[in-house]
């Protein structure tokens, strides 16, 4: 796994380190023509790649901008050459629609509160098994790694049932709830094993001083570990923001983000290209804009969080 | 990658005892025992909030769920082991087992070595960023975005779906591009063409050079008629010469009536682009020629003698589709392609970090002591690569057998079936009509111990970098 540390130190060994160079090796001064080909090949093949992997995606973007039946009779690259069919009527319709704006605020009201919850709840306890003692600590934060594979899909009916008692069932908090508690391995995996690495002299002192543990956490741990929390906020983020399992099963009509209500008007896909390719535009905007912020986080988190 | 955990406080001593005074003994009752009942106090209370959500959602639906497996569908018959052997014989079932145990053999393999080209090959690069970066993107957007990217790429209509546009692009530029009519036929009862057993039409009557045959058809799609077809009756007049055939294909049908059958009239339009023969008396074809946008034809050079001009089966035949993506037989592989889009770019920028903090001079070494690129590559690189490999294939191994959004969005309808994976008829089986809440739960248990061997790496690692 790629944890922030890893990239750090890969990063570091990356870094030219000219005092290894042996003496007696010279470069080259010139690049070989055979090699220069080669680079030359290399390139166009990297591009076609690029290209390829850029073409699904603009098909999107270019169909959510045309009109319902430009897309019923042509493909989206009759654009390209004829760009007067390009409109954002599809848009305006979309955002007139009160069940996508409001699937859209549910997708924004379940997201935030989870990566909020993980982050607090799993900063706690990765404090907690780093730093505190009690007893069954290490046997427990054991069962906490083994927890980071379990698969969702074993939670879905147990708890569907668990939330019917309880009345959180089709409700936002449910899905709060079930998202928050998955989220958690991964989270106090990735917090305990960072804050594990500040030195253990800067809390001894901490404590020499009379800081309680609340402060410690609050005013030492919690600044220190904010490379990774950054990481692991923007990777819990997305990974809420981009889920329909979950939400399709806990979520009811009035809760339902906006994967779920996309994913409602598959079954005549032909005819709902309309709705559909808006739609998702808008619904992996906001990773979008995520990802281009922050970079390198966004990489770091999620590597780190892959292993889900 | 292991993770790199550095000063660790050993298991057993984990939080430094308080500084104690020189002086304090250790009594019963004395401060230092309270002082440490109020740490593990505390320390409860800044792990409770996680673990009253893990053991209420994770740990305990685990035991609930193997417990429930055991049970029939309505939960009140202990079953034993049924559930688990009815998995291996319901055909449903089966065929989502076999399924997800293509994803596990193809999908990890393809996309580690995808990943280790492509990273290989980016480090030759200067815009290396970009390109790792724009690989990267799909891992930021949703499964179900991406199926609806993938559902408007596989879609079947060369017209609409993008990856079947250049798949006929490259069957009709080595095949040549065809125009065919495929409902075109002669009118009931036209005596002069009949229809041969191959599809194709020939004229009954024989006819010479120096004589035109126009041949009129109906039933043409509006679809099929190209916007460049122009009037026949004007070609249809020309005269022949001594050595040729002439006359137009044309449709035989004026629209908004009025037109005679057998008859080209005023309105009614050529068929550009088809083939027409002469077929002579031993059945050969003595020449071939075009339509024009008029429909009219010309086979030349005949000599003497009677010929029939027929119009060949192709001309009839449906154009060529392009490949059915999202048919049966090909969903799988097609739902694995669209995956590997979102996750390239996941492979490529683990193996390549793990590239970039490979040592230099080995690879320089190699290099000067006259190692091909080739070589470096099989003998050095990959070798060295090895853990990194690991991971990414373990990585993927443990997604892709909980894989569902993708196949769920992707297969249509009616195809759902030939796509299902062991994630999906878990959903199916439990909540999506199946109502069978024991076989559900049992599939549950099946997929978890599928990820166990996953989570036994995960713990060995988690260990090894411990100590």
């Amino acid at each position: 796994m790629t944890t922030i540390q890893d990239a750090a130190v890969s990063r570091r060994r990356a870094k030219p380190r000219p005092g290894k160079i042996r003496p007696g090796k010279i470069r080259p001064a010139k690049t070989p023509p055979t090699k220069r080909v080669g680079r030359t090949v290399i390139q166009a093949f990297l591009l076609i790649v690029g290209l390829v992997w850029l073409t699904p995606a603009a098909g999107l973007f270019l169909s959510s901008l045309r009109t319902e039946e430009a897309n019923a009779s042509s493909g989206w690259w009759q654009a390209l050459t004829a760009p007067g069919q390009l409109s954002f009527d599809n848009y305006t319709a979309l955002l007139k629609d009160s069940g996508i704006t409001q699937a859209f605020w549910n997708t924004v009201l379940i997201s935030v509160p989870t990566t909020i919850a993980v982050v607090v709840i799993a900063a706690l306890a990765g404090y907690a098994f780093a730093w505190l003692e009690f007893p069954g600590r290490d046997w427990i934060f054991l069962l906490v790694v083994a927890m980071l594979v379990v698969p969702v899909q074993i939670g879905l009916l147990p708890v569907a049932k668990l939330f019917g008692a309880l009345g959180l069932f089709g409700s936002i908090p449910g899905v709060v709830l079930f998202h928050t508690a998955y989220g958690l391995p991964f989270a106090i995996f990735l917090l305990r094993n960072y804050f594990a690495e500040i030195p253990k002299e800067m809390l001894e002192a901490a404590r020499m001083d009379g800081g309680g543990e609340w402060r410690i956490f609050s005013q030492l741990v919690l600044p220190l570990g904010r490379p990774a929390i950054a990481s692991l906020a923007i990777f819990q983020f997305l990974w809420v923001w981009n889920d329909m399992l979950v939400a399709l099963l806990f979520a009811d009509n009035a809760s339902q983000p906006l994967t779920v209500a996309l994913q409602s008007q598959m079954r005549q896909f032909g005819s709902n290209i309309g709705v559909l390719a808006p739609g998702a535009f808008l619904s992996l905007i906001v990773p979008l804009i995520v990802f281009f912020a922050f970079q390198r986080h966004f990489v770091q988190g999620v590597m780190a969080g892959s292993v889900k | 990658m292991p993770v790199t955990t550095t000063e660790v406080p050993p298991a057993t001593a984990g939080g430094t005892p308080p500084p104690s005074p020189p002086g304090a003994s250790s009594r019963p009752g004395d401060p230092r025992r309270h002082a440490v009942r109020r740490r593990r106090l505390i320390a409860a209370l800044f792990a409770f909030p996680a673990l009253l959500l893990l053991g209420a959602l994770v740990a305990y639906p685990i035991v609930f769920s193997v417990i429930r497996s055991l049970y029939d569908a309505t939960g009140n018959t202990f079953v034993g082991a049924d559930n688990y052997t009815e998995m291996f014989q319901d055909p449903a079932t089966l065929r989502a087992i076999r399924n997800s145990a293509i994803w596990v053999v193809f999908a990890p393999a393809l996309l580690t070595g995808l990943g280790l080209v492509l990273a290989v090959l980016t480090e030759k690069i200067r815009w290396k960023t970009a390109f790792k970066l724009l690989m990267f993107m799909p891992m930021a957007i949703s499964f179900l975005a991406a199926g609806i990217i993938f559902r408007l790429a596989y879609e079947q209509d060369p017209q609409r779906g993008v990856l079947n546009a250049v798949t006929v692009g490259i069957h009709d530029s080595v095949d040549g591009e065809a125009t065919s009519y495929p409902t075109a036929k002669s009118r009931i009862g036209d005596k002069q063409l009949t229809k041969g057993k191959d599809g194709g039409y020939r004229t009954a009557d024989l006819t010479s050079p120096g004589n035109t045959a126009n041949l009129g058809l109906v039933g043409v799609a509006p679809k099929d008629m190209p916007k460049t077809a122009k009037p026949a009756a004007p070609a249809a007049k020309t005269p022949a010469a001594k050595d040729e055939l002439r006359g137009v294909v044309y449709i035989d049908f004026t629209p908004g009536g009025g037109g005679k059958p057998g008859k080209v009239d005023r309105t009614e339009r050529g068929l550009p682009k088809l083939t027409v023969e002469a077929v002579d008396a031993h059945g050969k074809v003595a020449a071939k020629a075009t339509t024009g946008p008029d429909g009219s034809y010309r086979l030349a050079g005949l000599r003497e003698g009677s010929y029939a001009v027929q119009l060949p089966a192709k001309d009839f035949a449906p154009p060529y589709e392009g490949i059915s993506w999202l048919g049966p037989a090909l969903i799988t592989p097609a739902i694995i392609g669209a995956y590997m889009w979102i996750w390239t770019g996941f492979a490529l920028v683990l193996i390549g970090a793990g590239l970039s903090a490979m040592p230099r001079d080995v690879l320089e070494a190699a290099r000067m002591d006259g190692a091909n690129e080739w070589q470096v590559f099989r003998r050095i690189t990959v070798p060295l690569l090895g853990p990194v490999l690991g991971v990414v294939f373990v990585t993927m191994v443990i997604n892709v057998m909980k894989v569902f959004d993708l196949v769920y969005i992707i297969a249509p309808g009616p195809v759902q079936q030939d796509a299902n994976v062991l994630a999906l008829q878990m959903w199916l089986v439990s909540f999506g009509g199946g109502n069978n809440q024991g076989l559900g739960s049992a599939l549950g248990v099946l997929l978890l111990l599928l990820v166990v061997p996953a989570m036994a790496f995960n713990i060995r690692r988690f260990r090894r970098s411990q100590s």
